[in-house]
């Protein structure tokens, strides 16, 4: 465990810390509920418990793993994968033991890359058949997520497990602490909606919380793509556990409103201070061109988010009122005494009402395929933002413990002319510490920019891939209301010449 | 601004029909003039009548001198058993006038191109409106020369020929007021008069008809109104759009950005065409259910005016009655109930072919205009369909 350099002595650390402890004393083969293997362990949580006098606590019991709800949602009767959650060791153990020791070094991460190479990327996750899972506020939603690959990383070809959102935002947690700070782009989670949940929980089944549920569900399998295209998240021990495995500890600490809610919030509170203090002397003019390239996108991406949300909108009202419009004119047919004209209004008011549900169907193509696909790219442009902080303040390690060195050396020379050899020594050996940690600083700066590098070239080519396969999608869309369109007139334009 | 009129779009509403043609009137609005508070259109006559001075003349006229004629028409008793076409809508440019305006000060916070994209917009809109007042305006003045009887009205000949201002001046808040209480004597009266059965079936029916008939009117003309505004908001939104994607397109010339450019051309061309569909929705649509609203209600003014009679000739016949049994003034009352009762059958046999006309219009109006909505909007769904097919091609057929 050379988990030794002070600034990493915070929880994500632990993380790590546990999954090694953990490998190392595994047994043959794990039970069901044996949480140990994955790193929200009970070390962890005892940090962040909800006990009794944390006033951020959810109000909901905590489900302990023996309580026989649980059992009863997580258990999979109807669903074909109950697999015991050990990966096979063989996967598990020289991986995790190498991402330990070499987290900073190239190798690994070479070698894993190369591996990718023979393996065609293929894999598919879907998330579907959404649940309400109890009663009143301690309800929620749980949802299968089921995954079909070939890729021999997984157990199987095919296999289903239901996770909550919670388990999701867990997920994502455990994958930012590991992965964002060196540099690795990662997807970030849906939003919490607490507005939205809270309509659910009350057992509102109305049209408004049923799309709500929709829109979460394809959210969530969006979010899930994209992490498992990234080749390194791919096969991280986290990412296959949250797909294969049938039971998940509940990932208490992703609660809004909890003290680790709290404490986040103070996190990235520092952190913003933090960054407007940082200057970089910035001796790589391609970072610099990249970091204008995204906020200028960034700004872009939001003005046309914010339009093709209100095309939604507006859509949809005009769904709304071609609706009303069809039965005002039925409603005039009616009430025509003359038969011929009477029967074209009526016929006008049918098309009306099938135009209608045509704009309710092209309303939802803009928003899950045009807005959600804008809406995601904001959301990983923040990540992207942040994975250059992060490289800001490795460079600012990196430059303290230079100015450590400094000072402590100037501190040396000093001594030299005492006649404190205890002191002398002492800072002889403080000198050859920080001198390793100023290597390592260096290094780390290194890394973390090549790993940048890597990531922004992979980030662009999944973006214009994305951007076009999805518009190319969306215009098809728009082809298919046309067609049906003159479909509808085609049909009613002798009714109207009928009149006579 | 001038806005000029190269051609006066053919009314929607109106259908030449039953035209007696003993002598040839022919009124159109030539020109149209749109000044700062006040439109001034070009009335231009051809005719053989031998009342008028020329044979083809013009004059200047604007909208209060409308309303003038048409009032004086709902005021001549002569009338009262015709349906008076119904007054046209006063020109309204407010709420364009204000969109421009609201663009003049918002100018600073656009790019340049946005500004005259937005400004295009709106100086077509005004463009559009300004059309639509000529365009009622005139079949106004068409309805009234297609009536046998009111294109022969003297008011009428004054206002086609006399080249001066007829200095008509807008009702003064007196002669409004006297207006208001009539219409809420009117309508009182309307619900008195509409609880009486009618010996006639036919104006039962008509009576029935034409008070469900105005009501269903009133609310599809309303709710085809939203349905418009909604698809002129898409189209603006589609528009936004296809700038935000413009913008992204000139960032760099990548694939990407080059495939951006593509598709905001596309949706450039398309948003054009949505306004064009908001916009022919309108007219043949929302203008011909506006219009018909304004003419049931005058078919119903007309009704109205026919149960007035009814009820005086009743009223007159209860008062000889009376004037017999007592022997006292009974010539006077003869003479009174025998007014009374011409005036009744006279509005009775009129109204009634006045109806039959009137049904006889509409269903033209409507087939019309409801053949020329789906033609149009298979034009539009077709060009629709074109470019996007068109520009899916080459986007496919580059990645």
């Amino acid at each position: 465990m050379k988990s030794d350099s002070p600034l990493f002595l915070v929880a994500q650390d632990l993380t790590l810390f546990c999954i090694c402890v953990n490998v190392q004393s595994q047994p043959a083969s794990l039970a069901a509920e044996d949480i140990s293997t994955n790193s929200n362990g009970p070390k962890q949580d005892s940090l962040f418990d909800d006990d009794p006098e944390d006033l951020f606590a959810e109000a909901t019991e905590e489900v302990s793993l023996d309580s026989p709800e649980r059992d009863v949602l997580l258990s999979d009767g109807p669903s074909p994968a109950i697999t015991p959650i050990t990966p096979p060791t063989s996967v598990i153990t020289p991986r995790i033991g190498h991402t330990h020791d070499d987290m900073f070094t190239h190798s690994s991460f070479d070698e894993i890359e190369e591996e990718e190479g023979g393996d065609s990327f293929d894999i598919h996750i879907s998330v579907s058949d959404p649940e309400k899972v109890g009663d009143g506020m301690n309800a929620y939603m749980a949802y299968k997520v089921t995954t079909k690959t070939s890729i021999s990383l997984f157990k199987r070809n095919e296999f289903a497990v239901k996770r909550r959102f919670s388990d999701f935002l867990g997920l994502h947690s455990k994958l930012a602490s590991k992965y964002l700070h060196i540099g690795y782009i990662v997807p970030p989670a849906p939003e919490k909606s607490i507005v939205g949940m809270t309509k659910v929980k009350v057992g509102k089944e109305d049209q408004s919380s049923n799309e709500f549920v929709e829109k979460r569900r394809s959210a969530l399998e969006r979010y899930l793509m994209r992490t498992v295209k990234h080749p390194i998240l791919l096969k991280d021990p986290d990412v296959l556990q949250f797909l294969e495995s049938s039971e998940l500890p509940r990932a208490v600490s992703t609660q809004a409103l909890s003290s680790a809610g709290l404490l986040r919030m103070v996190n990235k509170a520092a952190d913003a201070v933090n960054k407007m203090t940082i200057k970089m002397n910035e001796s790589d003019a391609w970072f610099e061109e990249k970091q204008q390239h995204f906020e200028n996108l960034d700004v872009q991406l939001r003005k046309l988010h914010t339009s093709v949300e209100s095309l939604v909108c507006h859509r949809k009202e005009l769904s709304v009122n071609t609706a009303q419009f069809a039965k005002s004119a039925a409603m005039l047919g009616n009430s025509e005494d003359h038969t011929a004209l009477s029967r074209a209004l009526s016929q006008l008011a049918e098309v009306e009402e099938k135009i209608d549900q045509l704009h309710q169907d092209q309303a939802n193509a803009d928003f899950y395929l045009f807005s959600e696909l804008l809406g995601d790219y904001v959301r990983l442009l923040t990540a992207v933002k942040g994975v250059f902080d992060h490289r800001m303040k490795t460079w600012q390690k990196w430059q303290d413990s230079q100015m450590l060195l400094q000072k402590k050396r100037e501190a040396e020379a000093k001594l030299q002319f005492t006649n404190k050899p205890d002191k002398l020594q002492q800072a002889k050996d403080e000198i050859k510490e920080l001198e390793g940690k100023v290597q390592q600083g260096e290094r780390d700066f290194e890394q973390i920019s090549k790993t940048i590098r890597k990531e922004v070239s992979r980030f662009e080519k999944e973006r214009v891939k994305d951007f076009k396969t999805i518009i190319i999608k969306y215009l098809e869309s728009l082809v298919q209301t046309q067609q049906q369109l003159i479909k509808y007139w085609e049909a009613f334009l002798p009714e109207a010449k009928a009149i006579s | 601004f001038k806005l000029g009129l190269d051609a006066a779009p053919r009314f929607i509403g109106f259908i030449n029909v039953d035209l007696q043609t003993d002598a040839m009137l022919q009124v159109d609005i030539s020109d149209a003039l749109s000044e700062r508070d006040k439109v001034k259109f070009t009335v231009h006559t051809k005719s053989t009548l031998p009342n008028f001075k020329q044979n083809e003349f013009s004059v200047v006229r604007q909208h209060e001198e409308f309303i003038w004629l048409h009032d004086s028409f709902v005021e001549n008793e002569e009338y009262a058993g015709y349906i008076i076409p119904p007054a046209p809508p006063r020109p309204d440019f407010d709420a364009s006038r204000e969109k421009l305006q609201k663009l003049g000060e918002g100018e600073g916070s656009m790019t340049k191109e946005e500004f005259t994209k937005m400004k295009q917009e709106l100086e077509a809109e005004y463009l559009a409106i300004f059309k639509k007042t000529v365009a009622m305006h005139e079949v106004f003045l068409c309805r009234v020369a297609a009536h046998p009887v009111l294109r022969k009205d003297l008011n009428f000949h004054v206002f086609l020929e006399y080249n001066q201002d007829l200095s008509v001046r807008g009702k003064n808040k007196k002669e409004k007021l006297e207006d208001f209480f009539k219409n809420v004597v009117k309508s009182a009266d309307g619900v008195l008069v509409a609880g009486v059965k009618d010996v006639d079936d036919f104006f039962e029916h008509e009576k029935t008809f034409l008070l469900e008939y105005h009501n269903r009117v009133k609310d599809a003309s309303a709710k085809s109104d939203r349905m418009i505004r909604s698809h002129k908001n898409a189209a603006d939104d589609i528009n936004r759009i296809a700038s935000s994607l413009y913008t992204l397109g000139t960032q760099d010339s990548t694939d990407l950005c080059k495939f951006f450019l593509k598709v905001s051309e596309l949706f450039e061309k398309t948003r054009k065409i949505e306004a064009r569909i908001a916009a022919d929705e309108d007219l043949k649509l929302a203008d011909l259910l506006k219009y018909y609203l304004r003419e049931s209600q005058a078919a119903k003014d007309l009704l109205y005016r026919r149960s007035r009679a009814l009820v005086d000739y009743e009223n007159a016949n209860k008062a000889l009655d009376k004037a017999r049994a007592k022997n006292r003034d009974v010539l006077q009352a003869e003479t009174s109930q025998q007014l009374c009762c011409h005036k009744f059958e006279k509005i009775s046999e009129s109204a009634k072919q006045e109806l039959i006309d009137f049904k006889t219009r509409r269903v033209a109006a409507f087939r019309k205009n409801l053949v020329e909505l789906a033609e149009l909007e298979l034009k539009h769904a077709k060009g629709n369909l074109q470019l996007l097919q068109g520009c899916l091609g080459i986007l496919k057929g580059n990645t």
